[in-house]
């Protein structure tokens, strides 16, 4: 068994930022990532960011890796990055177990713990909605950014929220006729900017629209698609039949919380953050003393809210184990101010109204 | 179906190398995942499922739906998605539960 100072598990934009700002406060941090490389989902991310510059806007998610990376670089020994390495569990002790590559099982025992494994795509219930053809969006993203494979050759887009469009236009990038995109609501849930982006290429964006089946025997070979009322039902005699050799579906993302069940955190089902989520304070401390949590596991949001989250927790976490950062009330308020910013306007409502259910220190009203 | 030219990305592909798909020689490129190298050669099907036999492709493709399993060199329920390709190997589609030998 290791004793370490700080353990991070996850190494994508949220696990990364936590170490490095409780490297920089000078705590030691191990970060367990189960993927050969760190980097998360920012991979695949192709598209440029937004926010501000302190959230790396204007630059793509391929490259803010090599961003962080250097930022991990900088700072030595002070973090070390376990690549091929699954955390299995926290215990009542604080142990937490992990597996190296499949047959090397390892144990930590931590004085703080950040917890940043991310979420996991959501699906879709309807007919033959197991079909191979039928994939999520971030795996749409991986086949085409990261390997360099075409999905098919045509899609259909389920969702038309900010992950929809971007990888619609993404495939488009990729040579892929996009069909159509589909969203059950009665108005398209992204960011302008990448609807009209797509919408000027000539896709047609059908709001109040789902998929009712999909057709197919060992694969997908076409989708019924059917208009729905602005009660969700739907209207019968609307269906039509699109063929296509892929369905993409971008309904949202589930926050990856085991451990933090394991671990024995308070939890809530907050609809607008994904589901079930922890209960945290504004230092983003569990009700279980000294377990951190960062991005979209505490939430589902987007990258950028889910770095400085990361170093919200890295400096927390630091501040927890007694390497109180020199500026620590200064940055912690700026990092404070840049989480309002993103979440600022109509566009973070939701997410505000989720994040208020989630602090621990109201839980008392849900008793 | 591999993408050659793209307007963003430029893919530094590795090493070729051939894996087997049910005996049959499939060209892959180290540093890519078993279902990716599969998908590109137009392999969708990789598995049936326990109860209804329903064909099974991938689905997150970052190891978490666990729907892209097969048999790998022999060893069942190996998530393809995640899973990088090695000469020589030997994957085979995965029905029901597999077998462990």
């Amino acid at each position: 068994m290791r004793s370490c100072e700080l353990l991070v598990v996850g190494g994508g934009p949220a696990g990364l930022c936590a170490a490095i700002n409780a490297a920089k406060a000078g705590a030691h941090v191990i970060v367990l990532e189960r993927n050969p490389s760190i980097g998360g989902q920012l991979v695949k991310q192709t598209h440029m960011f937004f926010g501000s510059r302190k959230q790396h806007a204007s630059t793509r998610g391929i490259d803010i890796v090599g961003i962080l990376e250097s930022e991990i670089a900088a700072m030595g020994d002070k973090i070390e990055i376990l690549a091929s390495t699954t955390a299995l569990g926290i215990y009542e002790d604080g142990v937490v177990t992990a597996m190296h590559r499949e047959d090397k099982y390892v144990k930590f025992k931590p004085q703080a713990i950040v917890v940043a494994t991310g979420a996991c795509e959501k699906a879709l219930a309807f007919e033959n909605n197991d079909l191979p053809g039928i994939y999520g969006a971030g795996a749409v993203q991986t086949l085409m950014n990261v390997y360099g494979v075409s999905v098919g050759d045509s899609v259909v887009m389920v969702g038309a929220g900010n992950i929809g469009l971007i990888v619609s236009y993404q495939l488009m990038q990729a040579g892929v006729n996009v069909k159509c995109i589909l969203d059950a609501a009665p108005r398209i849930g992204g960011y302008l900017v990448h609807a009209s982006k797509v919408a000027r290429m000539g896709v047609p964006i059908l709001t109040g629209h789902t998929v009712k089946r999909a057709i197919g025997r060992e694969k997908l070979e076409a989708v019924e698609i059917v208009e729905l009322d602005e009660r969700f039902k739907e209207i019968p005699g609307t269906e039509s039949i699109v063929e296509t050799d892929t369905l993409c579906i971008s309904v949202g993302l589930a926050p990856l919380t085991e451990l933090l069940h394991m671990a024995g955190c308070k939890m809530r089902f907050v609809g607008q953050l994904g589901g079930l989520v922890p209960l945290k304070n504004d230092e983003l401390m569990t009700s279980v003393d000294g377990l951190f949590v960062a991005g979209d596991t505490s939430g589902v949001e987007e990258a950028s809210a889910a770095m400085v989250e990361g170093r919200i927790a890295g400096l927390c976490a630091a501040k927890k184990l007694g390497y109180v950062a020199e500026d620590f009330e200064e940055e912690l308020s700026d990092l404070k101010a840049q989480l309002e910013a993103l979440r600022s306007g109509p566009a973070g409502k939701h997410i505000r109204d989720g994040i208020a259910h989630t602090a621990l220190d109201v839980e008392a009203q849900y008793v | 179906m591999r993408i050659d030219n793209h307007p963003i990305l430029t893919f530094d592909r590795g090493e070729k190398v051939t894996i087997y798909y049910n005996g049959d020689p499939i060209p892959a490129y180290r540093g890519e995942t078993i279902a990716a190298a599969l998908h590109a050669a137009g392999i969708r099907v990789l598995g049936h499922s326990i109860e209804l036999h329903r064909p099974r492709g991938f689905y997150c493709a970052i190891g978490n739906c666990s729907s892209c399993m097969m048999v790998v060199n022999g060893v069942p329920n190996v998530k393809t998605c995640i899973t990088e390709v090695e000469d020589g190997m030997r994957v085979e589609l995965q029905e029901g539960k597999g077998v462990i030998k």
